[in-house]
């Protein structure tokens, strides 16, 4: 067979032209390859790490927050949870039901589980339940040989060890809402809080720190790999509060005697604030958990209000608490001298106005140091006719009212005081000389908080202008007290007229006359000194002053007045003050004095007993003048009392 | 007429005689380049000889025996079971089409007890064997007239539309592309293949209602990768990104990030091309394009010099089986071509490529070995 044919040749040929097409596709290969490797690299190099290197932030550990004396009130708690790891188990199904058994999950929890394990990648842990109890723990470690994948991880969450006790002053903390997001990353980690109230928001920045990062390689699946750096962060700083935590507690179990209490209990020549109850009271650990939407509706439809820190926010007419200020006024300006007298027959009229006496039938002749020990409205009625609401009102605001105080946490209202220009702006009509009348015996428009209070009682016995702060920036109290304590502005108000005041409030709870007798402090080294006052809810018309129809439990307890009582001691060297109000508590007597005054001894008494002054004696205040003899003994006040 | 050796076409050879002449050069650029495999099977599975390197490499060891087999088997046997090997393989494509596993969305695997056999691989040696065969038989009478493509056409078209119906796209064009370059070796005329071109033209959008959504979506997403960066035209960019992150010498062996962390796909079948240029760089994959193109040109020589036409086409034919092979899968994980199922030659870890490339390369060696045996149009045995 012939080898050269002419086949031969076209096949050499082609097979030549074909193996130089395929060197040609091979030049092209290297030119691509030298294309993406060389010419490309940075491109792609850049592309790589981005793909393989996360970074994570560590969330620091938050401040904890400590009382005057160290004790903690809000810390970090190692909470435990279990979790699963779907591709470590041989049936996810079978493991959760078996953990099941052991903690018991519902059928649902468990579908939601098998749902959720099947859009996440399998290396990521499911959370099976978060916050296990000690003895969940234990059923779970003992079974953990059995069941592969399972696992009990640990994280942090924010720990209040009073619980509820100290909620309103603290706060809490929450995830960060849609609003709080500024940018910063660290917001955005799934267990990051921030403080939602309370000086956990006040000083959130404080106590969050800084974040830490951590360089992470991870593979397509965000699987970590390695840790390539790591920045440790800044914990939180940690906060100290003036409060005492024994004080708050104590407080507050006295505060649930009643439906719904606030009290404010102040260090008066420092102004820390010791204890601000306001109950009922909610769990802070609630919010850090995340609220279920039937516990929120519960809470914020609550008539009591737990969510809000009533004394602070609390708005009340002062009633009689007001005419120790309505009488500094009237000093002030001369209206009024302690030698002044004044008659009452039960009722005031002005043109055609009858204002009445909360004493049926009157208290007859008095000056006016009977008149605040006695409470008398018709006193006071004519005592601000005298001086005149602007006047009045400039004292209000000397002592605190009208404006918030500010407090050093979030929250606080200033409450109300009239004058002619307030009035002409928000209801376009003048001032009535009626107005000016009841706002003598703090009715009408006039609104205070607790805080406003007790401060009123703090710059009354120091006359300074105390203002009340939560968060003591000097850290834990020093053995013996502060060594430079803060120095406040003086009141500006003559102290002749404050020992007069001072001394008609001793006598208020002292003597026997005293609307507030029943509620004295025996032991006369704790003795306080102190103002009653009952605010008016409910409006009383004629029918009801003559059929007297107001009597106690038939009102129905939304409609009742509040009970006010403001106080001071010890009553010959004021060091501390408190303030409580009872929201609706008329009904066991009508007046202050009968609830909230024992509230107010009862937490004073505790205060002195536990001062820790006491140990180490501090420089007492300018004391006030000395006791008056109790007068002769005298019925207790009447239960149709109308401002106590 | 050359004379080579011209002694070993005058009688028969004996077994000692093929075994001397086995061009062991080309055994060792094969050894070489499926030892490159290896290393990268190893260093996929992060430095584990488990569980890829060990299999590959015991592959290996077997695939050697036939492979040398089918190397010293007289190349007459060959050509008179050819069309038997031909009627066999379009047998086992069928019976996947019928009953076939599915893997990745296709059917291209059958089960023989254990054993994953791919009968489309198989198909790719018996379509040159037939076809060399046939092209042989022609009368050589200047280019074959058009009546004597007719059969030839028919032994591609069938097994290319049975693949493509698997679906299987990377192996139906790989076999229609060998067809059509055997045609050419074959003395076909060009204007032929430009009527083909245009005949296939015609027939592209009957062609495009028949792909599946997932090849369809394959050739979009060639044509702008970053229409879809994490659906379809994920692979080939996370391709690309390996391989430009290589750079010249590349991160070192087993520290190529973008294959070891998983964002490289199928790295230790189709993608392994990419985990070399990650790791080994530029350096590294010239190194084995240079391996590859030696085997082609030792594959060349052999077929050139076999004085049969059945031995010089079924030898370039192979030749150019490989190319293909190498070349797509390599234009593929570049992103020069869209990404079909097609593996690198002796590197790629898979069992049926493994045999039915050195099954090949038995094949190319017996064409070296039987390059003076004439062989009749018939098969018989003709001396001198």
């Amino acid at each position: 067979m012939p080898r050269d044919t002419q086949r031969d040749k076209l096949l050499t040929r082609r097979a030549i032209l074909l193996g130089g097409g395929q060197l040609a596709v091979a030049a092209a290969l290297v030119a691509r390859m030298y294309q993406l490797q060389v010419a490309d690299k940075a491109r792609y190099t850049l592309l790589s790490d981005e793909n393989r290197i996360n970074l994570r932030l560590l969330a620091p550990p938050r401040g904890r927050i400590f009382d005057r004396f160290g004790v903690a009130m809000a810390d970090n708690k190692h909470n435990f949870r279990v979790v699963v790891v779907p591709e470590d188990t041989s049936d996810l199904a079978a493991t959760l039901a078996a953990l099941g058994s052991l903690i018991g999950l519902s059928a649902d929890d468990r579908r939601r589980l098998l749902r959720q394990a099947r859009q996440q990648h399998a290396f990521i842990p499911l959370e099976v339940r978060g916050d296990l109890s000690w003895d969940e723990m234990a059923k779970i470690e003992v079974a953990i040989p059995e069941l592969a994948g399972v696992a009990i991880e640990q994280g942090l969450i924010r720990y209040y060890p009073d619980g509820a006790i100290a909620s309103h002053p603290l706060g809490y903390v929450g995830k960060p809402s849609q609003q709080d997001l500024n940018g910063n990353p660290l917001l955005e980690l799934p267990d990051f809080r921030i403080g939602k109230a309370g000086v956990e928001k006040a000083d959130d920045l404080q106590l969050r720190g800084t974040a830490g990062t951590s360089e992470v390689e991870v593979n397509a699946y965000g699987r970590v790999i390695r840790e390539l750096a790591r920045q440790p962060g800044q914990p939180g700083e940690d906060v100290t509060v003036g409060l005492d935590m024994a004080m708050q507690r104590f407080a507050m179990a006295r505060c649930a005697a009643e439906p719904s209490v606030s009290c404010a209990l102040l260090d008066a020549p420092t102004g820390d604030v010791l204890a601000l109850a306001s109950s009922p009271s909610y769990d802070p650990m609630l919010f850090s958990r995340g609220l279920t939407e039937a516990a929120w509706q519960e809470l914020a439809n609550d008539p009591r209000k737990p969510l809000i820190d009533k004394a602070i926010a609390g708005m009340y007419p002062p009633g009689s608490t007001f005419k120790p200020t309505v009488a500094l006024a009237a000093l002030a300006v001369g209206a009024l001298t302690p030698e002044t007298e004044i008659f009452c027959p039960g009722y005031l009229r002005l043109g055609n106005a009858l204002f009445h006496c909360w004493k049926h039938g009157g208290h007859g002749t008095l000056r006016l140091h009977e008149a605040i020990k006695e409470s008398c409205d018709v006193f006071f009625y004519e005592t601000a006719r005298r001086t005149g609401i602007d006047n009045i009102a400039a004292m209000a605001h000397r002592f605190g009212y009208g404006a918030p105080l500010g407090l050093d946490i979030p929250g606080e209202l200033g409450g109300l005081i009239p004058t002619r220009e307030w009035k002409r702006a928000r209801f376009g009509i003048p001032w009535q000389k009626g107005e000016t009348l009841i706002t003598g015996i703090g009715q009408g428009f006039v609104l205070v908080t607790p805080l406003q209070l007790a401060t009123m009682a703090a710059r009354l016995v120091t006359g300074r202008a105390i203002v009340p702060h939560v968060v003591r920036p000097q850290g834990r109290m020093p053995p013996g007290g502060d060594k430079a304590p803060p120095d406040f502005a003086p009141l500006d108000v003559s102290p002749e007229n404050i020992a007069l005041v001072i001394s008609a409030m001793i006598a208020v709870v002292n003597e026997p006359h005293g609307t507030a007798y029943h509620a004295r402090i025996k032991d006369s080294e704790y003795a306080m000194g102190g103002k009653t006052g009952t605010s008016q809810v409910h409006r009383i018309t004629a029918y009801d002053r003559e059929h007297h129809i107001l009597t106690g439990a038939k009102v129905p307890w939304k409609d009742r007045d509040h009970a006010l009582f403001v106080g001071f001691a010890p009553a010959y060297a004021p060091r501390y003050v408190a303030a409580a109000v009872v929201e609706h508590g008329g009904t066991q007597g009508g007046e202050g004095g009968a609830v909230a005054a024992p509230i107010v001894a009862d937490v004073l008494l505790e205060a002195q007993k536990r001062d820790p002054a006491r140990r180490v004696p501090l420089p007492a205040p300018a004391a006030p003048a000395p006791p008056t003899a109790p007068s002769a003994a005298a019925p207790p006040p009447s239960v149709i009392a109308r401002s106590g | 007429m050359t004379n080579l050796s011209p002694e070993i076409g005058r009688r028969e050879l004996t077994l000692a005689n093929k075994i001397r002449n086995l061009q062991w050069g080309l055994v060792l650029l094969i050894a070489l380049i499926s030892s490159v495999g290896f290393a990268m099977l190893y260093s996929a599975a992060n430095g584990n000889i488990s569980p890829w390197a060990s299999r590959q490499m015991s592959r290996f060891a077997i695939a050697l025996i036939p492979m040398i087999a089918a190397a010293l088997i007289d190349i007459r046997y060959w050509f008179r079971g050819a069309y038997w090997l031909y009627a066999g393989a379009l047998a086992l494509v069928v019976v996947v089409d019928l009953h076939g596993r599915t893997g990745l969305g296709a059917q291209r695997w059958i089960n023989l007890g254990g054993f994953q056999l791919q009968p489309s691989e198989m198909m790719k040696l018996a379509l040159v064997l037939a076809l060399a065969r046939y092209f042989h038989c022609v009368p050589d009478e200047g280019p074959p007239r058009l009546r004597y493509l007719l059969v030839p056409a028919g032994l591609i078209a069938v097994p290319t539309a049975l693949v493509l119906k698997q679906p299987d796209l990377g192996t139906a064009m790989t076999l229609l592309a060998a067809g059509a370059v055997l045609f050419y070796l074959a003395g076909v005329r060009l204007w032929l293949f430009g009527t083909g071109v245009l005949a296939a033209a015609a027939a592209a959008p009957f062609a495009w209602s028949v792909l599946r959504p997932y090849q369809k979506t394959r050739l979009l997403t060639f044509l702008n990768p970053e229409r879809d960066p994490l659906g379809a035209g994920y692979h080939i960019l996370q391709s690309k990104i390996a391989f430009g992150s290589g750079g010249l010498f590349g991160k070192g062996f087993l520290h190529g990030t973008q294959s070891h962390l998983s964002f490289l796909p199928e790295k230790q079948t189709d993608f392994i091309f990419t985990m070399i240029a990650e790791e080994l760089g530029l350096v590294g994959g010239l190194v084995l394009l240079s391996l590859y193109i030696l085997v082609l040109a030792y594959a060349f020589a052999i077929a050139l010099r076999s004085r049969s036409q059945f031995g010089r086409l079924l030898g370039l034919g192979i030749a150019v089986n490989f190319s293909l092979y190498a070349f797509i899968n390599m234009a593929m994980v570049m992103g020069l071509i869209p990404v079909v199922g097609v593996p690198l030659p002796l590197v790629s870890y898979g069992g049926t490529a493994m045999l039915t490339v050195m099954w090949g390369f038995g094949l190319l060696m017996n064409v070296g070995i039987h390059r003076d045996v004439l062989v009749s149009r018939f098969g018989q045995s003709r001396l001198g």
